[in-house]
């Protein structure tokens, strides 16, 4: 079996990587709006957090700014293409790259340590429980109020106007629903989520760099839906849990791939695996349609 | 439901599969675990002369030492997850490659010897205090281009340089602090230094040109837009009869007069050097951080003709590989 350090290692990743899922659950899920920004808002998150705790800034306020960076990011994309009326993903990979540049100025490099820096996670230090085991509670019971409050916001009229532009925009619309602000604060709200894993992941890791965001879009989506093939539900609430626990799943399986013995699995066939995996889950559902009406006819 | 119990079943079965493996080998006396963020021929050539120096010194392997290799594949997260892998299992020795994984390292097996290796500035990375105040549990070699080492040889190949002149692109990063380091070493060697800013290869040229009349030698650091430009510099050098000195091997074949490279294979073995060290029982915070130790010379005879030098037979000599 795997030790507990990298259980406990695996859950504390797959909770932060569990923000990147509920973002991306939104973007994809719940505005229909495939969104590449997230590979630039996740180092964005990361270099706005790093570089301000370096300035001495707060951690808290360090990480709150690395939150409306994020948004920042998410609107840039969203004004791109409701006003510019660029394609959805030309738009957000446009930010994207645009991103890239933005965190070496930020960061005023490609690397920005946290060693030895107060960071949000410093006070758990002082307690007396280890800090493998610590880390991944706080982020759990963080992920978990972020889930909350975003399935209750969901459920709002608000919520409900931004799940109508997306299951049906011209629905939507006829109903008085001003369907490009809400593809404005859906992408808003997504990539600070996104952002917030960044700076919670450079705090945890020691350091925030450029090159972080690479795949960013293939884990947070290999989580969806991993988790969807779990719960297939459309209850809001057990679909937001399901991304959490396929992001927790997604690590673990790392975990054990890391573990080499493991049939001749390595760390390296990981992606290879990853995009085996998110194509099986997303032909699956065909696949079984196409059994239903072999068995009805 | 029944679907997360199948997988909660099926996760624990993957996991028993794997242990019955760990229990068959012999326990090897010495665990060494090497991750890399990213396979990289340089990168490789690391873990390779890590591995070689391990051998040498009697620790095979095969036999008494178990070896555990990761690699990242260039995804921080999995670098995390391998950081608290090598956590849990605590080898002797984590050998961490590569700023980003030596410091996911350090944030995260706070309890292991970590040697780190091929980081260029380990004090910026935050990964030590100091090059001679090694953490306890933390020390490495750098692979930091050694300007202390090319600013001796520029005055070993011309002793009477007074002035030297630097080409360079004030957008690239590397050599921005290349040239930060060659203002910090030259005036130590009686040398003052005339920059030459080229930000586009169509550049270079003009730059070498206004060097021209002031300066007694040229030294380029390893810039890629004067690199690529190279050929431009040795003109006008052997017009004006400009000694040109270069940060890289490769422009000594293309008529630089000589330049003391090194390869990321000697820097691994130097890294492994240190940890066999540490598997004998020396602490990570005796031994100070190692800049790069191992250079090759290159020099080029035809070039220094028509720059106007004549190279010491004595430097001749002590090159790796002289081009005609």
């Amino acid at each position: 079996m795997i030790n507990s350090f990298a259980f406990f290692g695996a859950l504390e990743t797959g909770f932060i990587f569990a923000l990147v899922a509920l973002g991306i659950f939104i973007s994809f899920r719940i505005l229909d709006f495939p969104d590449l920004t997230v590979d630039g808002s996740f180092p964005l998150g990361a270099a706005v957090a790093a570089t301000l705790i370096i300035a001495e800034v707060s951690p808290i306020i360090a990480t709150l700014c690395a939150c409306f960076a994020g948004a920042g990011a998410g609107i840039v994309t969203a004004l791109l293409n409701v006003k510019l009326k660029i394609l959805h993903l030309l738009a957000s990979i446009l930010t994207m790259i645009a991103l890239y540049s933005i965190n070496l100025r930020i960061m005023g490099g490609p690397n920005k340590a946290l060693l030895g820096v107060e960071t949000l996670l410093t006070p758990l230090d002082s307690l007396s429980i280890p800090y493998y085991i610590l880390y991944p509670l706080a982020f759990g019971i963080l992920a978990f109020i972020l889930l909350l409050l975003l399935v209750l916001f969901l459920k709002t009229e608000l919520g409900l106007a931004m799940r109508a532009t997306g299951s049906n925009p011209r629905m939507a619309k006829a109903n008085g629903v001003n369907t490009q602000a809400m593809i404005v604060l859906g992408m808003a709200v997504s990539n600070a989520l996104v952002a917030l894993a960044g700076a919670l992941f450079a705090q945890s890791q020691g350091s925030a760099d450029v090159t972080m965001g690479v795949g960013v879009i293939v884990i947070g989506l290999a989580s969806v839906i991993g988790g969807e093939a779990i719960f297939s539900t459309k209850n809001i609430f057990l679909w937001a849990l399901a991304c959490v626990i396929g992001s927790l799943l997604y690590r673990l399986v790392i975990a054990f791939a890391l573990n080499g013995e493991l049939l001749g699995l390595k760390a390296q066939d990981l992606n290879l695996i990853t995009a085996v995996l998110v194509t099986l889950a997303i032909v699956a559902p065909n696949i079984k349609s196409a059994f239903k009406k072999a068995n009805t006819a | 439901m029944l679907r997360i119990k199948s997988l909660a079943m099926l996760l624990i079965g993957l996991g028993t599969l794997g242990s019955p493996f760990q229990s068959f080998a012999s326990a090897p006396d010495k665990h060494v675990a090497i991750t890399q963020i990213v396979e990289h021929p340089a990168l490789d050539a690391v873990r390779k002369g890590v591995k070689d120096v391990l051998s040498e010194s009697g620790w095979d392997a095969e036999k008494n030492l178990k070896w555990e290799y990761q690699s990242a594949q260039g995804n921080p997260a999995t670098a995390a997850q391998i950081a608290k892998k090598f956590a849990g299992s605590n080898p002797d020795v984590i050998v961490a490659i590569a700023t980003p994984s030596a410091q996911a390292m350090v944030a995260s097996a706070r309890n292991s010897n970590i040697i780190f290796s091929a980081v260029t500035d380990p004090v910026d990375a935050k990964l030590v205090k100091a090059w001679d105040q090694p953490s306890p549990k933390v020390t490495g070699v750098s692979d930091l281009t050694p300007i202390d080492k090319h600013m001796a040889l520029v005055k070993e190949i011309v002793p009477a340089a007074k002035t030297i002149g630097i080409i360079y692109n004030p957008g690239e990063a590397n050599a921005v602090s290349l040239v930060k380091l060659v203002n910090e070493h030259a005036p130590q060697l009686g040398m003052t230094v005339i920059e030459a800013a080229s930000p586009k290869s169509a550049d270079v040229q003009t730059a070498m040109r206004s060097l021209v009349g002031k300066v007694d030698a040229v030294y380029l650091p390893t810039d890629n837009t004067v690199i690529s430009a190279l050929e431009g510099v040795i003109k006008v050098a052997e017009q004006a009869k400009i000694p040109v000195i270069a940060g890289d091997t490769d422009s000594v074949k293309r008529g630089a007069i000589a330049a003391l490279g090194f390869d990321y294979y000697q820097v691994g073995r130097q890294t492994g050097g240190m940890v066999v060290d540490v598997l004998n029982g020396k602490t990570p915070g005796e031994l100070p951080v190692q800049g790069i130790e191992n250079t090759e010379l290159f020099v080029n005879l035809g070039a220094a003709e028509k720059m106007g030098i004549t190279l010491d037979e004595v430097l001749i000599k002590r090159a790796q590989e002289v081009v005609e």
